[in-house]
């Protein structure tokens, strides 16, 4: 059991998609205007990750090394080509809140970094709680960047989540600062770079005070995706 | 179990030629098999919602037949893709026709239906779909304000060639604090939109089908005397226009 909390503890914190590992600021970055949409690109990565995980640690055993990288990447599209497909067939409603996010799935690289990294090599069990911890990681930093970005460019919070979510979440939409004029900058590109080194440097900050933790000051840079 | 036995063989070209054909041909397969189960369902879908944007420019009641399929396509330099012209008709008669088109405003391309009467006359104008700044420039979207409702009732006759920009060039139409491009797309947008439909209804065929649907209209009693009225001066109007236009046509 230790071992998964150790596995959610990396997702959600330690080891985090965005805030860890740097990975995906793409679409985090480009969809993160308003808490709503980082919610719906987090629930829509959550769910491809989980299934990419599942499929490709069932099938770690027949891939051979030499040619795994466009095994998965075929794997990974096929994924999200299916995925697009089936929410738009048959939950057409959510697909026009949510289409836009699940074709930015492609460029997302935490997905091929986590089949690459973890699932190829790890029981299927395993795979599938590191895709839970990730994607859950990855979705409340998406959700943390865009409340940011909303709160100070719209003055909202949750603006349009019972598009997202149905009309039972109606409550969640709430006006922070009425009669806000907003500052235009957080909800431009620019907005999205800061709020997220902001919440890096908080991340930092707290890391640096937990005596326990052994930092051993190594700061991963991926290459950009 | 499986990976035990297959082990030796990874290392080899042939398993890896093999494993990756196989991965292409299982892909392949299942995006054929998921297509073909998800097509019909996404077409109707797509189709309800041409129906649902169309609905909110022209009402239901305006036609009996089919606009999505009953379309022209038309081009100008100004948009980005060629427009599409669908002909809302009644018991043969064109009511209405709504112009769908894209045009470049500041963050990306504003995609825009507008309905217009037979006479030219602006019945809505809508934005589809539009990637422009939001909480600066999204006033363009109705939800968000009724600057949009602005056109309605307008048309080529009631506002001056000059009058078809932002109030900032001379125009008639506001734009907003702090975005002046995304509007000045809109109302280019609509301008155009008119300007290709006029161009259309002075037309060989434009004027084929609107004389065609007059006087089947003109002959059936059911619609409002009021439309009729307006759809027999529109009728004269067109063959006034018919004459001038091959005129035209010979001058040129």
């Amino acid at each position: 059991m230790s071992q998964f909390r150790q596995i959610f503890r990396e997702g959600l914190w330690d080891n985090n998609v965005a805030m860890g590992q740097m990975l995906a600021l793409c679409p985090l970055l480009a969809v993160t205007t308003s808490a709503t949409n980082g919610l719906g690109m987090g629930i829509a990565s959550l769910a491809v990750l989980l299934l990419t995980n599942i499929i490709i640690s069932s099938v770690r055993g027949v891939i051979s090394p030499q040619v795994r990288i466009p095994v998965l990447i075929v794997l990974i599209a096929t994924v999200v080509t299916l995925v697009d497909m089936t929410i738009n067939a048959f939950m057409h409603d959510l697909y026009k809140v949510l289409g836009l996010f699940i074709a930015l799935i492609v460029t997302n690289c935490a997905i091929f970094g986590r089949a690459e990294s973890y699932a190829s090599k790890q029981p299927v069990l395993n795979a599938t709680v590191d895709a839970l911890a990730m994607g859950f990681g990855f979705m409340w930093v998406l959700v943390a960047v865009g409340g940011m970005r909303e709160i100070l460019g719209s003055g909202t919070l949750f603006a349009n989540a019972s598009l997202l979510l149905g009309s039972h979440f109606a409550w969640l939409e709430t006006t922070v600062i009425p009669n806000y004029s907003g500052i235009l900058l957080a909800i431009l590109p620019p907005g999205a770079f800061m709020a997220l080194g902001f919440l890096i440097v908080i991340k930092r900050m707290i890391d640096r005070r937990l005596p326990q933790k052994a930092d051993n000051g190594l700061v991963t840079i991926s290459s950009h995706c | 179990m499986i990976s035990f036995d297959i082990q030796p063989y990874k290392e080899k070209p042939v398993y890896q030629a093999l494993l990756l054909g196989g991965a292409c041909a299982l892909v392949s397969l299942l995006l054929i098999l998921g297509n073909h189960t998800t097509l019909q369902s996404i077409e109707d879908h797509k189709t309800a919602d041409k129906l649902a944007m169309l609905a909110q420019v022209l009402p239901q009641s305006y036609y009996d037949n089919d606009p999505l399929t009953d379309t022209r396509t038309l081009q100008h330099e100004a948009l980005s893709a060629p427009a599409t012209l669908m002909l809302a008709e009644k018991n043969g008669a064109v009511t209405a026709v709504a112009v769908q088109l894209s045009i470049a405003g500041w963050g990306g391309i504003i995609n825009m239906i507008l309905a217009v009467t037979p006479d030219g006359q602006l019945m809505g104008v809508r934005i589809i779909s539009h990637i422009e700044t939001p909480g600066l420039a999204d006033k363009i979207e109705v939800e968000k304000s009724d600057w949009i409702t602005g056109f309605d009732g307008k048309s080529l006759e009631n506002v001056s060639e000059q009058g078809w920009h932002v109030k900032k060039d001379g125009g008639e139409f506001d734009q907003f604090t702090g975005a002046t491009i995304t509007p000045r797309a809109v109302v280019k947008g609509v301008h155009t939109g008119l300007l290709l439909y006029r161009s259309w209804a002075e037309s060989e065929d434009g004027l084929k089908t609107l004389a065609a649907g007059m006087t089947s209209a003109a002959d059936e009693q059911s619609a409002s005397p009021e439309r009729v009225e307006k759809q027999v001066q529109q009728q004269s109007q067109s063959s006034a226009k018919n004459t001038g236009s091959e005129a035209t046509e010979a001058a040129s």
